[in-house]
């Protein structure tokens, strides 16, 4: 065979049908190795849902329990504290929860909770994740009605984990999907179906 | 203009002649693929040692995955196994490849020697590539043996206990050895860590550095082809062998033919048959391992068996081992026991096709052996065939010198 022989366009189409072929495949090969990086079955099941009995909670008692290994507090607020949310909203960056991926929609209210009195959020400051300390001594001088502070960096939180401005931390803190299964049980990640 | 750009530093000629300034990359991809120039006549036993590199890849790809969910602990390590085959998603097909693939591995591998074999591949000049490829036979071996032991069933453990005990045999320092071997007094979680270390360390490292130069030596010498003749003799004005085409794009799409062939049967093992029938993964293995009860039958994985039946064969524990240990490493001196003026089989006489022909049949059924109970008609016969395997080399010297061979030719022969 000579050169002149050569079909060229059909040495391209066949070069080109090849190649797209081999990287399909390469990349239908890569999706078992890169979904076993994903959380396994074990991981997920640890990861399950659970439960808080809230039964002997005592008002402006904080409980702390690990949901997927984080660490989420589950406030019962008190009267006093509610209505103490409503004094700080001028320090706070961002007061309405207008950030939306900190919240499910049903905790995106003024007390951001499904019910006024339970606060539920995660422990994990939005700055780079330290655990912040609850600090609910009322101290009306500073400004301070109540809330969280984080050690690491000082950022500061109000009792609905509200993020006060001129602090290191971006959001307010995250809550986590839950929801009531009944009045003295709360279901930490998971909010929807039977429990 | 193209002065003042030169002279303000501005790159002349691109990415690839900014690198070649600074890194051999140009000239190193001429030398190693697209003008080296291999002959055009090879057939398919010539596939082996690219399919050889693929199963390599395979298993460091897969075996590095394998290792983010292993635990290397003998509390855990047999069940990190089951829940990689269980839990982890897509766990189970990622472990199927990398068991698949060790005796895949060896297959290749075994083809691979027996082209050199054929073809006189292991002959002057190319010694070294011969020796550099046993060497990475062996640390395969090894490679194969520390691995097994790693999901910690019964035959993980036995067959390390049994493999490990041989070296006891060797006189005065046997038994320092073999504790030095364990790190313990039995063995233990000790030695499955490192054993650990060896198989996804030590081995691996000493593996891709052997076969680095295994290709560098074998580009220096250039490849074999199957007339066994030196295609170099002949060279056209620009200094190209006439009876050679490139690497690439030649060889390289002719592999790429073996590859998805290669990579077809491979699947169809890894679906369908990942335990070939207890030949790839061994049943008494899915049983976590018991130090107080051996398996009723106990025998290595295939790929060892043929060492395994010549070791039974002999009724003395320190003679096992040296026979054992003779099988294995007397294929090193197939350069120097082969006194045949021809490489390849084509132009041999009838005395070395003979030879090779028993030598086959002799290997298979020692390797068939060796996963037999020891009774003693299949000892008898493991006998017969050992005396065999070892003729095989230490004849070789005389019917190799004797046999007629016919005249090579001056040009490869090849149909078109």
């Amino acid at each position: 065979m000579t050169e002149d022989d050569l079909d060229r366009n059909r040495r391209h189409f066949l070069t080109v049908a090849t190649l797209a072929t081999g990287a399909i495949g390469a990349g239908m090969v890569a999706i078992p190795f890169l979904s076993s990086l994903k959380p396994s079955a074990r991981a997920q099941a640890l990861g399950a849902p659970v439960e808080v009995p809230l039964g002997s909670m005592q008002p402006g008692e904080l409980v702390r329990v690990l949901w997927r290994g984080r660490l989420v507090f589950v406030l019962r607020r008190t009267e006093e504290m509610l209505a103490n949310l409503a004094t700080v909203v001028d320090e706070l960056r961002d007061p309405d929860s207008e950030v939306l991926e900190q919240q499910p929609d049903y905790a995106a209210n003024d007390t951001r909770s499904v019910r006024p009195e339970y606060l539920v959020v995660e422990g994990s400051c939005t700055h780079l994740g330290c655990a912040p300390l609850e600090d609910f001594e009322v101290r009306p001088a500073e400004g301070w009605g109540g809330g969280f502070f984080c050690p690491c960096h000082g950022s500061k939180f109000d009792l609905a984990g509200r993020v006060f401005k001129g602090v290191p931390a971006p959001t307010n803190l995250r809550v986590p999907p839950h929801r009531f299964v009944r009045d003295d049980l709360i279901l930490i990640g998971q909010d929807t179906g039977a429990a | 203009m193209s002065r003042i750009e030169a002279e303000v530093g501005k790159p002349q000629g691109g990415l690839i002649k900014w690198i070649d300034d600074r890194f051999p990359l140009t000239s190193t991809l001429k030398y190693h693929v697209t003008e080296y120039y291999a002959s055009k006549n090879f057939n398919w036993w010539f596939v082996f040692g690219v399919l050889a590199m693929v199963v390599l890849v395979i298993q460091l790809v897969t075996g590095i995955f394998l290792t983010m969910n292993y635990k290397p602990a003998a509390a855990e390590a047999f069940a990190s196994v089951e829940y990689i085959m269980r839990d982890v998603e897509w766990g189970w097909l990622i472990r199927y490849m990398h068991s698949t693939g060790a005796s895949f591995f060896f297959i290749v591998v075994y083809l691979h020697m027996f082209r050199a074999m054929l073809y006189g591949s292991y002959k002057k000049p190319r010694e070294l590539i011969w020796l550099i490829g046993m060497l990475i036979f062996f640390v395969l071996m090894a490679e194969g043996f520390a691995g097994y032991l790693l999901p910690w069933g019964q035959m993980s453990y036995w067959g390390a206990q049994v493999i490990i005990s041989l070296f006891g045999a060797i006189p005065v320092v046997g038994d320092a050895l073999v504790e030095i071997i364990r790190g313990d007094y039995s063995i233990s979680d000790i030695t499955l860590n490192r054993f650990f270390a060896l198989h996804v360390i030590v081995l691996p490292l000493a593996l891709i550095g052997l076969i680095f130069v295994h290709i560098v030596a074998l580009h220096e010498v250039g490849s074999n082809n199957p007339d066994g003749i030196d295609i170099k003799k002949h060279k056209d004005e620009s200094g190209k062998p006439l009876d050679g085409v490139a690497f690439h794009p030649y060889h390289t799409s002719k592999d790429l033919v073996g590859i998805i062939v290669f990579l077809m049967i491979f699947s169809a093992v890894v679906f369908f048959a990942p335990d070939m029938g207890g030949m790839f993964l061994e049943h008494a293995n899915f049983e976590p391992a018991n130090m107080t009860a051996t398996p009723e039958h106990i025998a290595p994985v295939w790929y060892y068996t043929p060492y395994y039946a010549i070791l039974r064969a002999v009724p003395d524990k320190l003679w096992g081992f040296i026979l054992f240990a003779m099988a294995v490493v007397l294929p090193v001196f197939l350069p120097w026991l082969d006194r045949c003026r021809v490489r390849s089989i084509r132009y041999r006489g009838w005395m070395y096709k003979t030879a090779l022909t028993v030598f086959v049949i002799t290997f298979v059924m020692l390797g068939w052996l060796g996963l037999q109970a020891a009774t003693p008609l299949y000892v008898m016969l493991a006998r017969v065939f050992s005396v065999l395997y070892f003729a095989f080399f230490l004849l070789m010297p005389f019917y190799t010198a004797m046999d007629k061979t016919k005249p090579e030719p001056d040009r490869v022969v090849y149909h078109d």
